[in-house]
């Protein structure tokens, strides 16, 4: 068997692999990690998120999930009031009465967060221990975890990396001298998911698993035999918590784009020793139909100039998409955070001299984004309609979380986010 | 602590927020963790507003904790003062600052700048939004506002129109109204704050010769210190409805010493209410919940000018429970007050009223239950900020109720047809109102039949239908239907009956029959 070796032009150069990184501190315009709940917890059907925390996160919660959208939803929050405060051990007895109290009225829960708060940290409260104490209580019917989603630790995403690192632990072991297997890491829609499964299977690797998965029950097994393949370019914490279990990080570009699937799949087929034919032969039609969806987008975005505020983490491989799929000239990209190591494959895959800024200061930056009048502004949905309102076109980055947009069949999809805000502003005339 | 799936109001900061975001020529610097930027979104996504709210946040994180979160916050400060270059700011803390003590008040204070600046204490852990919007509001009319010059006011009578704010349930609306309304009555407009007005407007509230409150929850504080400090009397009555708004009308004319000129037929409400078509609203069972201000106007309108049932009514406004409380003795029933959207919720699965005038939380429940409603307060969504001119004040406010009131429900004519030819083939599941959503096919009727409780049903009985009952039940409209299961299974589970058949039904709607 002759295993795939790199079928793909490597890039020219290092791109941005060394390139300075220009950090900005000052007022950011970034959710915190609990927002990562409101795709957590529809991606994890018998798990509940109960964050411990102030009204204000109640209200965030409420607020980004656009208020009100779904029956029922598997998160609240346990709103800590003045009493809270005076004493901690009555706030362990009201955590106690409050997690009774959700276990009753939902009796589906299998896996409980106790998500720490910017609050709950100030006045270390200590949810690890409390999460021990109720796991006790309730198990097996019910695990609770702990970690934090709290805006003075965590942005956004880093949300998901903090809620699956707490399930490292809780992932069985492989069985020793198992054959090796491959972990797909991060929150990926379920259609996505599928198409992934079915590609991986078509190509000979039989045993995938995908943290998280929908039930705690079928969490995926993980031990040295493990090649864990990241989903999701945030996943710090998870990574590690993975590596310490003896499983080993491969490194690919994210499965974002025609290329970025065809590249994230084939280091993947790589390690599994998968032969080169039958990669091509697997993943051939979903690449041409990808190409094909992408064309036409191309022919309305080549050449226009894109801006990237930071939110999701997710912007430097949406740029490196933009850039070489699609003819986009990079302005600056933004992010909350960078990861170096993660993000090296895509990194190498940026255009020299693309301005990467992590952090924030956002008066400044908006003055900047004037200043380059950009034909198309990615950001938060606190920024888009005073944007807007100034005349430019805007895309709400916080779609890139809730829309599928990996792998061969989102391409189009994708291209799509980007070229309907132009469409728009041609098409009206009012 | 308090387990809340979905909150009523938000953090006291929001309610500063929302005077901060009315106002023009004011900044606020708020003490607060990354993160809590997110309430930008509720005035840029949810009103739409083309700006950024005027409020500069420190976002400190956790690596700032043990050094000089201090200093961040004066950095702040100085900053947004050097680019917005403010007629005053307002400083204070988020929920997690006030854990760290700053003093944001003491700290501004040291950086000497030429603009008034106030301080705010808004208790994050015992207070909420309206409460911190009715703080901010005053401590702002406290610091800014200056006496009349000249002892005597000149020509027409002035008021102030105090209480609208940014994200306010249809507050741009209702001031065109009251606004329109006075000006017909001979009554000039001094000052509309917080909304539209800059610091300088506050300072010249002192020149108007009375204030209208419009919105209690928030103007009420400001209004008490005015009329302590300058002797200016208040009018109370909120005009929300054609009754209110008559009663409105004579206490502005009480006080401003003119005549209360104005006809009613200004207003539809009274003659859509009497057309025959209406006929079928009389008695219809409806369940209020909302800020008390809206839910206080809904019980009135709701009985005197709909001819409805108030079956239940409450609010989340704690600070006028009394109020409610009263309210709710004269229709004889006991009101909620809650801030608990469980026990809401539960309320309404027991009262099964068939109409809800509620915020979007009760729409939420509405929508899982079956039963038509409207919104009539806040908590607010995007759809409550409509592009055409819909105020919930005055007369065409009340025209306004009558349509969002009644449109959720069939149409008179609708309703009787339905009744009256419900053995008809058309009549059928399929075919039916012009409200898709009355549609219930089986499964939503099941669901109906079976509310989804807070817990499971004490007592699980064993209650089947026998054929013929249940080819009876069928033949009830698919829009009582589910109340009819649902009354006859209680019925016979109450009577330790395991079968229903015919007889039970009709015992069961005779017993239940209004």
């Amino acid at each position: 068997m002759t295993p795939a070796t790199d079928t793909l032009a490597r890039a020219g150069s290092a791109g941005c692999t060394d390139a300075p990184i220009i950090q900005e501190r000052g007022q950011r315009e970034v959710f915190c990690g609990l927002t990562s709940i409101v795709w957590l917890h529809r991606k994890m059907q018998d798990a509940f998120f109960l964050v411990v925390g102030s009204r204000t996160c109640a209200h965030l919660l409420q607020s980004a999930a656009g208020v009100m959208i779904f029956a029922e939803p598997r998160f609240a929050t346990a709103i800590m009031e003045e009493r809270d405060l005076a004493g901690l051990a009555d706030a362990n007895e009201e955590l106690d009465r409050v997690v009774a109290r959700l276990l009753e009225r939902r009796p589906d829960i299998r896996a409980l967060f106790l998500v720490g708060s910017c609050p709950s940290e100030v006045i270390k409260l200590d949810l690890k221990r409390a999460a021990g104490r109720l796991d006790r209580a309730f198990a097996p019917r019910v695990r609770v975890f702990n970690y934090s989603g709290s805006g003075i630790e965590t942005t956004f995403t880093e949300g998901e990396d903090a809620a699956l690192a707490a399930l490292v632990p809780q992932m069985p072991d492989e069985a020793p001298g198992a054959a090796p297997s491959l972990l797909v890491a991060g929150t990926l829609p379920d259609v996505v998911e599928d198409q992934f499964r079915r590609l991986f299977a078509d190509m000979g690797i039989a045993r995938v698993g995908f943290l998280p998965a929908p039930r705690l029950a079928d969490l995926p097994s993980v031990g040295p035999s493990t090649r864990v393949l990241l989903a999701q370019p945030f996943l710090r914490d998870t990574a590690r918590a993975l590596e310490e279990r003896g499983a080993s990080l491969l490194s690919a570009p994210l499965p974002v784009g025609a290329e970025g699937t065809t590249r994230w799949l084939q280091t993947a087929a790589t390690a599994f020793l998968v032969p080169r034919e039958l990669f091509q032969n697997v993943t051939a039609a979903g690449a041409a139909r990808a190409e094909r969806a992408l064309l036409r987008h191309r022919t309305a975005l080549a050449g226009r100039r894109v801006f990237l505020f930071p939110d999701s983490q997710m912007e430097v491989p949406i740029a490196r998409f933009l850039h070489r799929e699609l003819g986009m000239e990079l302005v600056e990209v933004g992010t909350p955070y960078l990861h170096r190591t993660h993000l090296a494959a895509e990194l190498a895959l940026l255009p020299e001299g693309t301005r990467i800024v992590e952090g924030q200061d956002v008066d400044r930056q908006l003055d900047r984004c004037r200043q380059a009048a950009p034909d198309l502004v990615v950001c938060g949905l606190g920024l888009a309609n005073p944007l807007e309102a100034e005349g430019m076109t805007t895309k709400w980055s916080i779609e890139l979380m809730f829309t599928p947009i990996q792998g061969y069949e989102q391409a189009g999809d994708l291209a799509e986010l980007f070229t309907r805000p132009l469409a728009r502003r041609q098409r009206l005339a009012v | 602590m308090q387990l809340t799936l979905w909150t009523y109001e938000g953090p006291p900061h929001v309610g500063a927020m929302r005077i901060a975001t009315a106002m023009e020529g004011l900044h606020y610097v708020l003490h607060a963790p990354q993160g809590d930027t997110y309430a930008d979104l509720l005035f840029t996504m949810i009103e739409r507003r083309d700006r950024r709210p005027p409020v500069t946040y420190t976002t400190f994180q956790a690596r700032d904790l043990g050094g000089d979160t201090a200093g961040l916050f004066q950095e702040a400060c100085r900053s947004a003062y050097e680019r917005f270059k403010p007629e005053a700011m307002i400083v204070g803390a988020s929920c997690t600052a006030e854990l760290i003590q700053d003093d944001p008040g003491g700290l501004a204070a040291r950086l000497g700048l030429p603009i008034p600046v106030i301080p705010l204490e808004l208790p994050a852990y015992q207070k909420k939004e309206n409460w911190g919007a009715g703080e901010t509001f005053y401590r702002l009319v406290r610091a800014l506002a200056r006496p009349r010059e000249t002892a005597t006011s000149i020509g027409r009578p002035r008021c102030n129109l105090l209480g609208p704010t940014a994200l306010g349930f249809r507050h741009r609306d209702d001031v065109m109204e009251v606004t329109r309304i006075l000006a017909a009555l001979g009554v000039d407009v001094n000052v509309v704050a917080p909304l539209g007005a800059r610091p300088s407007d506050i300072a010249r509230l002192g020149d108007a010769d009375f204030n209208v409150v419009l919105y209690p929850e928030v103007a009420e504080p400001a209004a008490r210190y005015l009329e302590k400090t300058f002797g200016q009397p208040a009018v109370r009555t909120v005009p929300i409805g054609v009754g209110a708004t008559r009663d409105f009308i004579a206490e502005v004319a009480r006080i401003a010493g003119v005549s209360p000129v104005l006809a009613d037929a200004a207003s539809r409400l009274p003659w859509y209410s009497r057309s025959v078509d209406s006929t079928y609203l009389t008695g219809k069972r409806v369940y209020v919940f909302g800020d008390a201000t809206h839910a206080l106007a809904a019980a009135r309108v709701a009985t005197s000018e709909l001819a409805f049932d108030l079956v239940g009514l409450g609010t989340y406004s704690r600070e006028f429970g009394r109020e409610i409380r009263a309210e709710a003795a004269r229709h004889g029933i006991e009101a909620l007050v809650t801030d608990d959207y469980l026990d809401v919720e539960a309320e309404i699965s027991a009262l099964r009223p068939e109409l809800i005038l509620g915020t979007q939380m009760e729409r939420h429940i509405a929508k899982r239950l079956g039963i038509p409603c409207a919104v009539i307060s806040a908590p607010i969504h995007v759809q409550d900020f409509p592009a055409r001119h819909s105020p919930q004040m005055g007369f065409e406010g009340a025209n306004v109720l009558f349509d969002t009131w009644v449109h959720p429900l069939m149409m008179g004519l609708e309703e009787h047809l339905l009744h009256m030819f419900r053995g008809d083939f058309e009549f059928n599941d399929r075919t039916g109102s012009h409200l898709g959503k009355t549609h219930m096919p089986a499964a939503a009727e099941a669901a109906v039949a079976e509310p989804v409780l807070a817990s499971p049903p004490s007592q699980p009985g064993p209650t089947a239908w026998d054929a013929v009952a249940e080819q009876e039940l069928r033949k009830i409209p698919f829009f009582v239907r589910g109340k009819a299961r649902r009354n006859t299974e209680r019925f016979a589970l109450e009577r330790g009956i395991t079968t229903i058949t015919l007889d039970t039904l009709y015992d069961a709607k005779a017993h239940f029959g209004r």
